[in-house]
Formats: C-alpha cells, structure tokens, sequence
C-alpha cells in the first residue's frame, strides 16, 4: 500500500473501483468487492487509514461489532486492514477526490487535490460525515486571510522566512511547527490555553529548552481578536489571566483538530438530502447509475448510523457493481468456509 | 407526617436546568437523572449544543460554562475532558464539555451558560 501522491501530470490510474473514503465501511468493501474480483483503491484526505474510528476515537472501546465484544477504534481498523490485505488494494492518503464525473464512455473520471486521476468502472462514496478539515477559530474575519496569513497546514517552510508566526494550540502539529519553523521566522510565538500539552513528551521538552534561551515565546491564553488589512494579517490580541496583549503577527497558524464537512461530495451532481445521499436499500446505489453510497454518508428509510449496518450495506452494493464491472459473468452466492474458488482469493487455500 | 413535607425536604427526582443564550434568553427544562446534561440539552432541543460525536468526550462541541454557585456540585474536567477543552474556543474556569456531567437529583436547579459558538 502507498500513500505517495502522483504528479499531476501522471497517466491516469485505470481501475474497476475506486472507494472514496477508508472509514471502516470503505475498508470493508475493499473485501466485499474483492470476493467478487473487483480490484478496488481507496482514497482518504485523512494521513491514515479508519475515518472517525481512527481519527476520533482510537482509544475507546466500540461494544456492538458483533462477535467482537469489545474493541477499540483503532484494533477495528487494524482488523479490517488485515482482513483486506489478500486483495491488495491501494491506499492513497492525504489525497481528496475534488471532482467526480462520468465520461463518455460510461465510466468515471476522479481528481484529486493532489492531481491525481481515477479511471474507473464503477465509484463507491464512503465519506462518512464528509472529509475531515481543520477546525476554523470562530474569530470575526478569519476566513479573509486563509491561505495567505492565516494557516491550517504548512506546504513550504520558506513561506514562513522573516515572519512573526503565532501557533496556537497544544497538540502535536502545533508543538511540531514551533519547532520546525522556529530556525525560520523571524519570531515564533507558540500559544496555548494551559501550560499542559498533549503533544509528544520530547517535542514538549524541546519546545521548553526554546522558550527557555529565548528562541520561541510561549504564551499561555487564548486569541480573542485579530486584525489586518485585506488578507495581510497584522496583529492579535491575546488574552490571559495577566490581561490582554496586542502582539504583531504576518502569519497565524491555528490548531484545533479536525472536524466533518461535506466538501466536494456536494458538487457531484447526485442527489442530496440535508448532506447525506439518498440510495435504494438493495444495491445501495445513487441517483446515478455506477455510483454508490455506503455507510454513514447514505440514508434511507430506517438507516442507522452504525458500522454494522454498513458492513451489510457495501456487500449487497457489490454484488450490482458485479453486474457494470464483470457484465459477462454470472455470480455465484458462495460461502468463504466453503467455496474454494473464495479462499484462493484469500490467500487461505 | 403528610407526604407533602417530605417531597419538598428531597431533591426533585427530575433536576431543573436552565440553559442561558449569549443573547440571554433562559430556557429551563425538566430532565431524567442518570443521563447526561449533553443529552438533556438534545431531548429538549437546546440551541448551540451540537454534540457532533455524540457523547463521546471526543470532540468538544457540546462545550458550556456552569454558572459560578454550580461549579462546586459539578466539579473539575478530568484530565481526558481537560485535553478536549483545547479543541474547544474561549475556555473558560467554568467551562466543561456536557457529555461528562452525569444529572444528579444533587443538580436541580443547574444553570449553565450556552457559548456563542462550539466552533
Ligand atoms: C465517538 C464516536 C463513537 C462511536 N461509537 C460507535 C459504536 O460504538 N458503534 C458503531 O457502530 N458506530 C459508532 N460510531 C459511528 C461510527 O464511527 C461511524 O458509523 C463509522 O465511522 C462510519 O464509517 P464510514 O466508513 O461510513 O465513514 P467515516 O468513518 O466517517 O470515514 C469517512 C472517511 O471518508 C473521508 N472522506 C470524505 N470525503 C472525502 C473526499 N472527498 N476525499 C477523500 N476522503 C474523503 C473522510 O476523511 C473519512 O476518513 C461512533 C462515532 C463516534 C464519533
């Protein structure tokens, strides 16, 4: 599996079917789709496999897998990549499908930020609540100096040179753009609620030796208000127990973890009912033909936001995405304990 | 002894909360005990609690300050609510996330103060 992005200028990638999402729904159908010989590749914005399982909660129990009494978030997606491993579908990571649409000839053209383009048969949506973005501080005016001075993630060091950069935050992106910006700006400024950091205990240390020979300054409060001109941001002001301070700031670099939007899922031209697709209940198909939804980002009459219930959902939708990718073959209903035609291609025969 | 007495010297099997709006506006509800005051706040449809994981201390949009008498009663954010708080916008001494206040009878008559955004 690689995560590596292609160049923009890469052929295309020609495939059966391309999962958009590696929340456990969209992992899972890497085998449902792999029982029936459709090769599969996944595609997360997120840098890691397991959507809101690995993303939200890796550490707490999830009671209602069944035949798993319990397990983590973290131990389901582990499982579940074990379990895909025989079919041999491609991860790519950090990478969001921005557009999705059908070509002539009937199959399907996906892009994505990075430049990368999908060919494929047939598209499986497994995006969940949407694709995981940076929270945005609800601080008046933000939104007018994004991607110029104000930063959820940093592409080039050099852009930073010479400036006064404020990080907000206490978690490990935070304390590992201090550190890696620091050589760099003209000042780093690293903000935080409380002194107490969820960030790695060696970067934590590292930060405190920075702060101590005078190389980064730590603040300990919040950010109430920011100011600037057109998308140059010049100044914040900061708020702690001691007061409020007005520091200078050319860039901010504001961490306060991920949520879920719905991003280009919205601009594909299916059918959307209050940020969620709307398919049938037998091949969990969308308004367009060749395009599935399943698990949390589909809905219909009785749907329950359960891992369990996209289990089920991705192995009936491969058994219709048979029919577009291998139109001239008839499907058997086997059994994995059984079939040995199955446990080939498992790897356990 | 009438029964009357007794029933006013016990606290209410179902707690009063008052949810307070930036703008001011009160809105008291009648709540179960057992159950959270995240979940109270969605049975009544309390504005600005978005709970978007669902209770789970795993993404600090049910965020609300408790009312300065409260604070005793509902006491500190343990440690893994203290790490979420940092996901949250203008933390407060009073803030807590609402998915980790269990409703007591102790807690009739609550009043916590819903923040003008969860982010
Ligand atoms: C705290 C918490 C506890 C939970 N507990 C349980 C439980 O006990 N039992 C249970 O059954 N369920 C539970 N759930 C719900 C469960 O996690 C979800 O039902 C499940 O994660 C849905 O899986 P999914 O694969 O459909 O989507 P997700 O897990 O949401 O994954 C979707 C993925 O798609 C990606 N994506 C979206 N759009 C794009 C795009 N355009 N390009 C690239 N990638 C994109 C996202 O980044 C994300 O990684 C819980 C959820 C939370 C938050």
């Amino acid at each position: 599996m690689s995560s590596e992005a292609s160049p923009a200028a890469a052929a295309p990638i020609e495939t059966d079917a391309v999962i958009i999402g590696a929340g456990p729904v969209g992992l899972f159908a890497v085998f449902e789709l792999g029982l029936v010989d459709i090769k599969a590749h996944i595609i997360d914005i997120l840098d890691k496999p397991g959507g809101q399982c690995a993303e939200l909660y890796p550490e707490k129990p999830i009671y209602d897998i069944p035949a798993l009494p319990t397990v983590t978030g973290q131990e389901l997606t582990d499982r579940l990549l074990e379990q895909i491993k025989p079919f041999g579908a491609e991860l790519h990571l950090n990478e969001r499908v921005d557009a999705l649409k059908r070509l002539p000839d009937g199959r399907f053209s996906l892009i994505t930020d990075a430049g990368t383009e999908f060919i494929t048969k047939v598209v499986v949506i497994a995006a969940g609540g949407g694709s995981f973005t940076p929270k945005r501080p609800p601080l008046p005016g933000i939104e007018n100096f994004e991607g110029h001075s104000v930063f959820y993630s940093v592409r080039r060091i050099e852009a930073m040179r010479d400036k006064n950069v404020l990080i907000v935050g206490g978690g490990d992106s935070a304390l590992d753009w201090t550190l890696a910006l620091q050589p760099v700006a003209k000042s780093v400024t690293l903000l935080h609620r409380r002194d107490d950091f969820r960030a790695a205990p060696h970067s934590v240390e590292k930060m405190r030796q920075l702060v101590e020979t005078g190389d980064v300054r730590l603040m300990i409060g919040q950010v109430s208000s920011i100011e600037g001109e057109g998308n140059q941001l010049k100044a914040a002001t900061v708020k702690s127990k001691e007061g409020e301070e007005r520091i200078d700031v050319d860039a901010m670099l504001p961490f306060f973890g991920l949520t879920m939007k719905l991003g280009p899922v919205a601009d594909w031209g299916l059918h959307l009912t209050e940020n969620l697709i709307p398919v049938d209940t037998e091949k969990f198909e969308t308004s367009e033909q060749g395009i599935f939804a399943v698990g949390d980002i589909n809905t219909y009459p009785g749907k329950l936001k359960l891992i369990l219930s996209g289990f089920h959902e991705v192995a009936l939708m491969a058994q219709q995405a048979h029919k577009y990718v291998h139109p001239e073959k008839k499907l058997l209903f086997q059994y994995t304990t059984s079939s040995s035609n199955l446990q080939k291609k498992l790897g356990v025969s | 002894m009438p029964a009357p007495l007794i029933w006013k010297a016990l606290p209410r099997a179902m707690p009063k909360i008052t949810f307070i709006q930036p703008d001011g506006s009160q809105q008291a509800v009648d709540s179960d005990v057992g159950i959270t005051l995240m979940e109270a706040a969605k049975i009544h449809d309390v504005p600005g609690i978005d709970a978007e994981c669902g209770g789970a201390c795993a993404c600090a949009t049910c965020h609300v300050y408790v009312d300065e008498p409260w604070q005793d009663k509902t006491g500190t954010p343990n440690p893994m609510e203290e790490d979420m708080l940092d996901f949250a916008f203008d933390v407060r001494d009073s803030s807590r996330l609402s998915c980790q206040i269990k409703l007591t009878p102790e807690l009739d008559g609550l009043v916590v103060h819903v923040p003008a955004k969860q982010f």
